[in-house]
């Protein structure tokens, strides 16, 4: 059994949660004081039917106003998979949520109305599943029995988004006809549909292939943190722990610290008491070095004909994530793996429309919720590479100094 | 050596454990001390193997705090005490009776021991100046948790505010803090009570034997099946009767009720949560009962 994370964006009326409460009541992760609990609330607020919005609505504050203001995670399995879900609200004002969910994700799932066709706001859960390089994106077509489960407006759908993904990175994409409240295509394909020959959502999500999603070639090693007994039994032990963040490490291979620039060979892998013959993304190892080299947390582990290049000028797509707009000259914490320093704005390129992709050049600032193309000068080297290759050593978050709160997520184009 | 899978994808065990040692090791790096909320629970012992694994062959860089209801279960204390000396790790035990004493916290016969941990357990992260604590919460225990960051801020006066919650993206995790803040880590924020079960069960290692199936004397009270006890006196109309029983969760023995189990061994317990309706908090802890949003009002309180 592996694990698969996947984002849903979406509002109120789309169906959204409907669909995810009916994925976890199918597969059996709501309980019965949960589902008690909600046909409760919705009979004193006089619904006539179990909304089941309210399983997925955690907060207080959320359910008084009625709406989802946060990333909520959400788990189901089934026997082939473990879930991960990153249910995030879908109005513009909550697209650092969205950005937050996908960060993580294998999978982006956008839900449209069959009755309304794409709307701006479809359009833009694409955009922002393609900036944060989801590689697997699913479109679902909900509400098909409001419109009699006819072929035509499926079709015209499928025809619109495909054209509009051509402009996204995309690499996989797949379109199901659902109705999230009668079921169909949900976990079993539909008497309704017999026109549609593809797989049922939750067919679909226990199947997609993600295993070459994560980079085996480029070997990227983020030291976290040093691991030095200094007991008797393991007198002179000295690992380098840290998470693999992309290739396949082997015992024997050659290796380059940076930015120091040594080199030296692996001499063992261990994972907890056990010493293992190769090491891939996302394991948590302790590396052991042949040489006495000086390695600390932050420096990177790679390969001597394959290593990032250390740079501090970072050109980067940013995510404001907070009231104040960024602008130019500004000064943030950055931290990018392991590392942290200091980062200055330079320059604000454009800011990118998220509903027409149309780049905005005469802004020069970043509100809550922008996404713009962003030039930085870091007082520390970053060691990474373009997130389009790896996301985790191509990805940044900007924290400001004083309030230490994270208001930016940055995913680097390029690194000179 | 050991052969690692050929198709380079890791299970859903393999993935989780790998995520909570990097939380681990990246606090352990970060943050000048931490501690970790051991309970004696399940949950608490899988973080200690986690952070047993995540720091080996050394031995984990940070103590382990018990906050001691008074009313604790004798054999998860002894499960406490077994872990804790295997690893070698400093145990300190923070008194809801001491703190009854020193007038930290009030007793006013009304208050569950259990919220009388927060005042407690505060007490004892500012007296030792602790700037981060793990706690074995996870996001599918209870809707008010399902939107928690592996990284929970707390104030001054240890509150957790949900609305200002800070972004938290790929694995970069954000441990900046003032003086007198501090932050809860949950390294278990992605596992579920099964996964958790899976890996006890993977790993081999002791939990206390409440959680299998034994007989016990017991009464029902609110719907629960309460365990007798001197400190849980029977009122009137309650009565104490041998049945064979299990724990699903372990807390203050006054108010964690068991249920009829046969289920004496790990598998046994996952096929019995497997078909069971109800989760584990709503079926047997008093304190969960008493509205829909009591736990997130213990949380912004700074509870675990």
């Amino acid at each position: 059994m592996d694990l698969l994370r996947f984002a849903t964006a979406g509002s109120v009326d789309d169906g959204k949660s409907t669909l995810i409460g009916r994925l976890l009541l199918d597969s059996k992760a709501i309980f019965e004081d949960q589902l008690e609990a909600v046909e409760t609330t919705s009979k004193s607020r006089g619904y006539d039917y179990t909304d089941l919005a309210l399983l997925t609505d955690g907060l207080r504050s959320e359910r008084e106003q009625g709406i989802t203001i946060d990333v909520a995670y959400r788990y189901f399995a089934t026997p082939t998979r473990k879930f991960i879900i990153a249910d995030t609200p879908g109005h513009v004002q909550y697209t650092r949520n969205m950005v937050t969910g996908a960060s993580t994700a294998d999978l982006g799932l956008v839900l449209v109305d069959a009755r309304q066709g794409l709307t701006e706001q479809s359009r833009r859960h694409a955009v922002i599943l393609s900036l944060l390089r989801v590689p697997h994106l699913v479109l679902a077509v909900n509400k098909m029995d409001l419109v009699d489960y006819d072929q035509a407006v499926y079709d015209r759908i499928h025809e619109e988004f495909t054209a509009f993904a051509t402009k996204l990175n995309i690499p996989d994409l797949e379109i199901i006809p659902i109705s999230a409240l009668k079921g169909d295509n949900v976990v079993t394909r539909s008497e309704h549909m017999p026109w549609y020959d593809g797989s049922s959502l939750m067919h679909h999500l226990e199947h997609v292939h993600v295993a070459s999603d994560r980079d085996l070639v480029d070997a990227r090693f983020p030291v976290q943190y040093v691991v030095r007994p200094k007991s008797d039994e393991f007198h002179d032990y000295r690992g380098y722990a840290g998470q693999v963040a992309g290739g396949v490490l082997k015992p024997g291979d050659d290796v380059l610290v940076l930015p120091s620039g040594m080199t030296s060979k692996i001499a063992g892998i261990d994972l907890f008491d056990k010493e293992i013959t190769e090491a891939y993304p996302p394991m948590s190892v302790t590396v052991r070095l042949e040489d006495d080299v000086d390695v600390s947390r932050g420096d990177m582990i790679c390969r001597p004909q394959n290593a990032p290049k250390p740079s501090q000028d970072i050109d980067a797509m940013i995510c404001w994530m907070t009231n104040e707009p960024l602008k130019p000259r500004q000064k943030l914490a950055i931290k990018h793996t392991t590392r942290t320093g200091r980062a200055l704005i330079k320059d604000i390129q454009y800011r990118l429309d998220v509903n027409s992709l149309h780049r905005d050049q005469d802004t020069k600032e970043l509100a809550l919720n922008e996404i713009g193309r962003v030039q930085l000068r870091t007082t520390v080297p970053l060691l990474c590479d373009p997130y389009s290759k790896n996301r985790t050593t191509g990805s940044f978050i900007l924290i400001d100094e004083a309030t230490g709160v994270t208001v930016g997520a940055g995913m680097i184009n390029n690194a000179s | 050596m050991t052969e690692t899978h050929a198709d380079y994808r890791l299970s859903q065990l393999d993935e989780l454990e790998a995520e909570s040692i990097h939380i681990f090791r990246e606090v352990a790096a970060e943050f000048e001390k931490p501690v970790l909320m051991f309970s004696g629970g399940k949950d608490s012992i899988v973080m200690m193997r986690l952070a047993e694994k995540a720091f080996y062959p050394a031995k984990i860089p940070f103590p382990v705090l018990q906050v001691d209801t008074g009313y604790d279960f004798p054999e998860v204390l002894e499960t406490r005490d077994n872990w804790v000396n295997r690893l070698g790790v400093r145990l300190i035990v923070a008194s809801v009776e001491d703190a009854i004493k020193n007038g930290v916290v009030v007793d006013d016969g009304k208050t569950s021991r259990n919220r009388l941990q927060i005042g407690t357990l505060l007490n004892a992260i500012e007296e030792e100046g602790f700037t981060a604590a793990f706690g074995g919460g996870r996001r599918d225990e209870e809707k008010a948790r399902a939107k928690e960051r592996v990284y929970s801020h707390r104030d001054d006066f240890g509150q957790w505010d949900p609305k200002m919650q800070r972004p938290e993206l790929w694995s970069l995790y954000n441990g900046r803090i003032h003086g007198g803040e501090h932050m809860r880590i949950f390294p278990l924020s992605n596992w579920t009570e099964l996964d958790i079960w899976h890996y006890i069960g993977r790993e081999g290692i002791e939990i206390p034997n409440i959680y299998f199936s034994h007989r016990r004397r017991v009464f029902e009270r609110d719907g629960m099946l309460l365990s007798e006890s001197e400190h849980n006196p029977t009122k009137s109309g309650e009565t104490v009767e041998e049945r064979t029983v299990r724990f699903r969760t372990v807390g203050d023995l006054t108010l964690t009720g068991c249920v009829e189990s046969e289920a004496a061994t790990i598998p046994e317990i996952i096929d019995e949560i497997a078909i069971a309706r109800v989760t584990e908090r709503g079926a047997t802890r008093g304190d969960d009962r008493f509205s829909e949003a009591a736990m997130e009002d213990r949380k912004r309180e700074g509870y675990f």
